[in-house]
């Protein structure tokens, strides 16, 4: 007796409710069993690290300003996605925005004060947008492969802010990191630490979700991504929808840095790669591609990482836990997601010779 | 400092770091010559730097901490075979995680399963034993080709892994099986070839070398543990499997080159020359320079109608009844 996997006639509607939670139930106990291992008790984690995410309106807002980056690498990567477009890039990309922005902020002196933050957020677009249209262009024109391509952009993007936050930019004062941004042009509060960039994303998120799913665009990116030959022949130019939908996906994730950098930091300095890029790819895949799923999703992941930091002072754990459990809640969910459209048939013996 | 001094202390400090990059590297053209992208190479060589570390920390032997190190590397790997190959999931996705994972991992295990009297941290500790260097009379004294011969075991032991691998892939059955699943699956399993097996033991292979690849660094180059100790090497040896065109026979030039840069900004550093070139800018040249041999090896495969290096099938899975 032995096992095969096969494909169902069409998606099983109960497996999609099912896998999700199951893996997540799965995630947990494994959860647990790292914790046990370290002594620590995993009901009290995790309910510490519920606390520490929502415990108090201060956390609440402290785990809203972490999700926008990331919000903004999901809704960015769910874009290339689409059309089986492996954009791994959008750290670089996000990064190539705070560079964007930080570079209007800083030299662009001249422009009225009003007009700075409109200006400089474009700037951090434009810089997302020509870095992943970079790889797009390098696809359509000449089939290059673009996970290799945006994976290494990102390296060359970190590169670059390095240098110029440790020396062509740096700030008079102190050892690396550009100047404050003026004050007028950072983006105000619209509750405790939460900013008005979250209104703007959740604004994003409403126009992509139109975009992607009631126009002609959406439909042609779907239908290239489901099928790009016969896309072909209905006359969807897929070439032109790669370069488009690459500027757009890269002007997000450096809008995204541009959002956080005018919000939070203030300035482009050590620490503008801090993985949002990755955690990005991962929101993308977990929402299905969906903007509105992201912002759950998004969430989820934001929470875990506010919550584990506080592990460290609540429960004495390492802040690495908090890498730990979302790679245990990813993995069993990509295992688990093959049984939506597929399904275990057992075959005897007496069956497969028949066969 | 005279220039040939110069050149020889380089080159040493080149192979001293480019070891850990060789295994890694090697490993992963494997696994991606079978049609499999791990890019969990990062996660895969800090966990075998983790493990290798502790088992020779609390045994003393360089051994035990090896065969662990290989070990931990081929069960991360085990962990995207069976997610990528058995399941069929996205390898880029499942990748990811992996790195994510056994970073997240290693550095929360690191702070946890020390000695009692470092408060179970192992940042800080030396080892009882490391892989010295251990020089060949005579040819250690040749000018500059002196340094090949003044090594640890582990560089000199791929003297003898690279050929061998070059020879396995090219000359043998068992490379020309994994040549096909990594091209033509369908083919292959034409041929009887069994697709996902092969690809089962190489991604294993890979995760293997990965992890030997971090035990070279905890074990031989740094000798210590630390939070994120590979720091990126993992994704230089992604780029290096580009730009040594999927062939073992080149990891070697591409690790001495990059590993040369490496060690050039130290060099230059130490012997007190004043950059010309930023240090960012020489840290980057890697990424740099394997995307235009990327674009260049494409664009050229197309204009000759030639064959491109890289595996056709990479990055997809296989299923027989399955398009």
């Amino acid at each position: 007796m032995r096992f095969v996997i096969e494909k169902r006639n069409q998606k099983s509607k109960r497996m999609q409710i099912l896998v999700p939670i199951l893996s997540l139930v799965i995630s947990a106990l494994l959860g647990a069993v790292v914790l046990l291992s370290c002594n620590a008790n995993p009901l009290q984690t995790y309910s510490a690290i519920i606390q520490g995410a929502f415990g108090s309106p201060m956390k609440i807002q402290y785990t809203i300003i972490k999700m926008l980056p990331l919000l903004m690498c999901g809704l960015s990567v769910g874009i290339a996605f689409r059309l089986k477009f492996w954009n791994i890039g959008a750290e670089g990309q996000y990064v190539m925005g705070v560079i964007g922005i930080t570079w209007v902020m800083q030299f662009w002196t001249w422009l009225p004060n009003v007009l700075v933050l409109p200006l400089a957020l474009l700037m951090s677009f434009i810089f997302g947008g020509l870095w992943g249209g970079i790889p797009g262009v390098l696809k359509a024109k000449w089939k290059v492969d673009e996970t290799l391509v945006t994976l290494m952009m990102n390296y060359i993007a970190i590169g670059i802010a390095e240098y110029l936050y440790i020396s062509a930019w740096k700030a008079p004062m102190g050892n690396m990191g550009t100047v404050k941004y003026p004050e007028f042009a950072w983006i105000g509060k619209l509750w405790g630490k939460v900013h008005y960039g979250v209104i703007l994303a959740l604004i994003l998120v409403f126009i992509l979700y139109f975009l992607l799913y009631k126009t002609r665009w959406g439909f042609e990116l779907n239908m290239i991504g489901k099928n790009s030959e016969a896309a072909r022949c209905q006359g969807v130019s897929i070439k032109r929808n790669i370069v488009i939908a690459m500027i757009i996906s890269g002007g997000i994730a450096g809008l995204g840095g541009g959002i956080n950098s005018a919000a939070v930091t203030h300035r482009l300095t050590m620490g503008v790669n801090s993985g949002y890029g990755f955690t990005g790819i991962l929101i993308a895949w977990m929402s299905g591609l969906n903007p509105i799923g992201s912002i759950f999703i998004a969430l989820f992941l934001a929470a875990l990482q506010t919550g584990s930091d506080a592990l460290q002072i609540t429960m004495k754990l390492p802040s690495a836990v908090s890498e730990v459990l979302q790679g245990l809640i990813l993995l069993p969910l990509l295992a688990g997601n093959i049984f939506i459209d597929h399904k275990l048939r057992r075959i005897d013996k007496q069956v497969k010779e028949v066969k | 400092m005279d220039t040939i001094e110069f050149i020889t202390k380089l080159l040493a400090a080149t192979l001293a770091m480019g070891t850990s990059l060789t295994y890694a590297t090697l490993g992963e053209v494997f696994t991606e010559k079978s049609g499999v992208l791990n890019l969990g190479v990062e996660g895969t060589m800090l966990m075998g730097a983790l493990s290798g570390f502790t088992i020779t920390y609390f045994t003393g032997s360089l051994a035990l901490g090896l065969l662990f190190a290989i070990v931990t590397g081929a069960l991360m790997s085990l962990i995207h075979a069976f997610i990528t190959i058995t399941l069929r999931a996205n390898q880029v996705v499942s990748g990811l995680a992996i790195t994510m994972f056994g970073t997240g991992l290693a550095n929360f295990l690191g702070k946890k399963i020390g000695p009692i009297t470092n408060g179970y941290n192992l940042i800080g500790l030396n080892l009882p034993v490391k892989f010295e260097n251990i020089n060949i009379p005579l040819l250690n004294k040749i000018p500059i080709l002196g340094a090949f011969f003044d090594v640890s075991l582990l560089t000199y032991a791929l003297y003898i892994i690279l050929p061998l691998a070059w020879y396995y892939m090219y000359k043998t059955k068992f490379g020309l099986s994994l040549r096909a699943v990594g091209e033509a699956p369908r083919t292959a399993a034409a041929m009887g070839i069994n697709v996902n097996k092969n690809r089962y033991i190489y991604t294993l292979f890979g995760g293997a070398f990965a992890g030997l690849g971090g035990a070279a660094l905890s074990l031989c180059f740094t000798p210590s543990w630390n939070d994120g100790m590979t720091g990126g090497m993992g994704w230089i040896a992604i780029a290096l499997v580009i730009f040594s065109t999927w062939n073992p026979a080149k990891v070697a030039i591409g690790t001495l080159i990059f590993g040369g840069i490496t060690s050039l900004q130290f060099a230059i550093q130490a012997a007190g020359i004043k950059m010309v070139i930023p240090a960012q800018f020489l840290a980057i040249a890697p990424y740099f320079i394997t995307v235009i041999t990327l674009i260049f090896m494409t664009i050229n495969a197309q204009k000759t109608n030639g064959h491109f290096a890289s595996p056709s099938a990479l990055g997809t899975s296989f299923a027989i009844d399955e398009k």
